[in-house]
């Protein structure tokens, strides 16, 4: 059920400079699944707005929940600010997710771009779980690299940067081409012009993609339609050719969304 | 201690409603908070045919509040009537129906659509700042708002709340209009227009470049329209504009509102509604007030 809790911090560490990693206490890490979010709460009251945040990973048993996010405007950057043993407000869980259960049987590319890499973190420690294979591209800018040694502890992963200082120069896509990665359904969450490029690729090679979208979000449980993507077809709850991406979504069939 | 209320001959039983648009159809928030302890659910707005909104983004942060443009996206009367309607019916709650329209037709068509159905009353959406045909058009003249007010009150077999729009120079005059025209209460403060740049890109934030503003900075600027509207006309005046506790929804209701509503707190805490309910409450025991309805109005010098 979704709720809005008091959350306590038991972890906040800068990864790499202005990414964060944040770990929460909560039940919420044994409700959670691969591609939901969480909204965390600025507490100045002048930032009213939950910040939509990419689950990077779950631990029921410890009942831990890790998110990692970029402090780039000053509602993340207060955020950043708290210290463990802090707490925070968040609202979750939302969106989604992946579907790892309908992928059994196949073999999984996750890819992850910028703060898109986050997410898929969770998504390959579950579908390891579940028995599912899987590999990981992870795009970066530059040699600025988070989370590569957690993804490498988990599946086989490999590395594209837009500036070529560690592994493929350039996109994730021609990471996918010139390391040979192979596969038959896609997981990815990035920046748009990456998905908008992973969608033609997709089609082109017939893979199933599903890709997770951003937007500006207020209510994050689909009261507001502040965020929605245009759809192939009529939305079964719209009733128009759009989705809200923080209930519908954030992770839709590459094909059926209009990006 | 009686916290009953009542609009154009609809008893509720307290006086705390949801702002229209900020709620859904009541659905999305009905696992944060009990919709049966609300005085009424005002849904989102409902045309006579589903419709789109405007591109995106329409949402966006500013200080103290935010601006939105989603452009009244809506599934239509028609969906309304078989899915958000039977939902909301099975909660002790009054239930008001936001209706929007770019034309008096579209207007009149739904709201002779939902006269078959058991709905409380209409909140007639005259003021949305994100339509560019219609809506506002019809909240910022006097005479056209008479007129529109009129045509839907005669359409109309439940009682009519005009929503009024702070775009305006007069309030009074708009809140004497509606009255003319017929209304059987007014609501008030719709957003207020604004405005985000983005400097980086110097860019408009909003795909809409203009956003209705909300949110607890709004505040001030609610109360005294309520307050000069409430003075303006006799019929019920329903208040609200950055209500995010019991202590905002006091001063509307000092300022002449009978009853208030919850709108952009609910993205704040969806549990705004119901922590409102409970601190007028305790107001009204703290003073010894026995009876809200001594409260309103009841602001002086």
């Amino acid at each position: 059920m979704k709720r809005k809790e008091n959350a306590q911090i038991t972890e906040q560490t800068e990864l790499a400079p202005g990414i964060w990693s944040l770990k929460l206490r909560t039940d919420m890490a044994s409700e959670a699944v691969p591609g939901q979010f969480i909204g965390i709460y600025p507490k100045d009251g002048s930032r009213l707005l939950m910040r939509p945040i990419s689950i990077c990973d779950a631990d029921p048993e410890t009942g831990v929940l890790r998110v990692v996010y970029r402090a780039g405007g000053a509602g993340t950057k207060e955020i950043s600010s708290y210290k463990s043993g802090e707490d925070i407000d968040i609202l979750g869980v939302l969106g989604n997710g992946y579907d790892t259960e309908a992928v059994k049987g196949r073999k999984v590319i996750l890819l992850g771009g910028g703060i898109g890499i986050p997410p898929m973190l969770y998504g390959c420690r579950v579908l390891k779980k579940h028995g599912i294979e899987c590999e990981a591209v992870l795009g970066y800018a530059d040699s600025n690299m988070f989370l590569k040694d957690d993804f490498e502890a988990v599946c086989g992963t490999h590395i594209a940067t837009m500036d070529g200082s560690f592994g493929t120069k350039g996109t994730v896509i021609d990471a996918l081409n010139e390391q040979g990665v192979k596969g038959d359904v896609i997981f990815a969450c990035g920046p748009m012009p990456m998905l908008r490029a992973i969608k033609s690729y997709a089609a082109d090679k017939g893979l199933e993609a599903y890709i997770s979208l951003e937007e500006r979000m207020a209510c994050g449980v689909g009261a507001c339609l502040g965020c929605v993507t245009k759809t192939v077809n009529t939305d079964h709850h719209t009733h128009v050719k759009n989705s809200r991406i923080c209930v519908e979504g954030p992770v839709f069939k590459a094909e059926d969304v209009e990006i | 201690m009686n916290t009953k209320v009542n609009i154009a001959g609809i008893e509720l039983k307290n006086p705390v409603m949801t702002a229209s648009g900020t709620f859904g159809s009541g659905m999305e928030y009905a696992e944060f908070a009990d919709l049966n302890r609300l005085g009424a659910v005002v849904t989102k707005g409902v045309a006579n045919v589903p419709w789109e909104g405007n591109p995106t983004p329409r949402v966006t942060e500013v200080y103290g509040g935010m601006l939105n443009a989603i452009g009244l996206q809506n599934p239509g009367v028609d969906v309304f009537m078989e899915r958000d309607l039977p939902f909301l019916r099975k909660y002790d709650t009054r239930v008001i129906v936001n209706v929007c329209g770019h034309t008096v037709e579209e207007y009149t068509e739904t709201v002779e659509k939902l006269n078959s159905t058991d709905v409380d009353l209409y909140e007639i959406n005259l003021s949305c700042p994100n339509v560019k045909q219609g809506a506002l058009a019809f909240g910022q003249d006097p005479k056209v708002l008479e007129e529109t007010t009129r045509a839907i009150k005669s359409a109309a077999k439940k009682p009519v709340i005009i929503k009024l729009s702070p775009n305006v120079t007069s309030i009074a005059d708009m809140a004497r209009a509606a009255e003319a025209g017929g209304a059987d209460c007014i609501s008030l403060i719709n957003t207020l227009i604004g405005m985000k740049i983005d400097i980086n890109k110097r860019k408009f934030v909003l795909a809409n470049k203009t956003g209705g503003f909300s949110g607890p900075a709004v505040k001030p600027v609610a109360v005294r329209m309520v307050y000069d509207a409430a003075h303006a006309v006799k019929i019920p005046v329903i208040g609200m504009g950055g209500i995010s506790n019991a202590e905002d929804a006091l001063e509307f209701i000092l300022a002449g509102a009978t009853a208030v509503s919850v709108g952009t707190a609910n993205f704040h805490d969806p549990g705004t509604t119901i922590k409102v309910i409970e601190g007028i409450e305790a107001y009204m025991a703290r003073y010894g007030v026995e009876d809200i309805n001594e409260l309103v109005g009841a602001v002086s010098a």
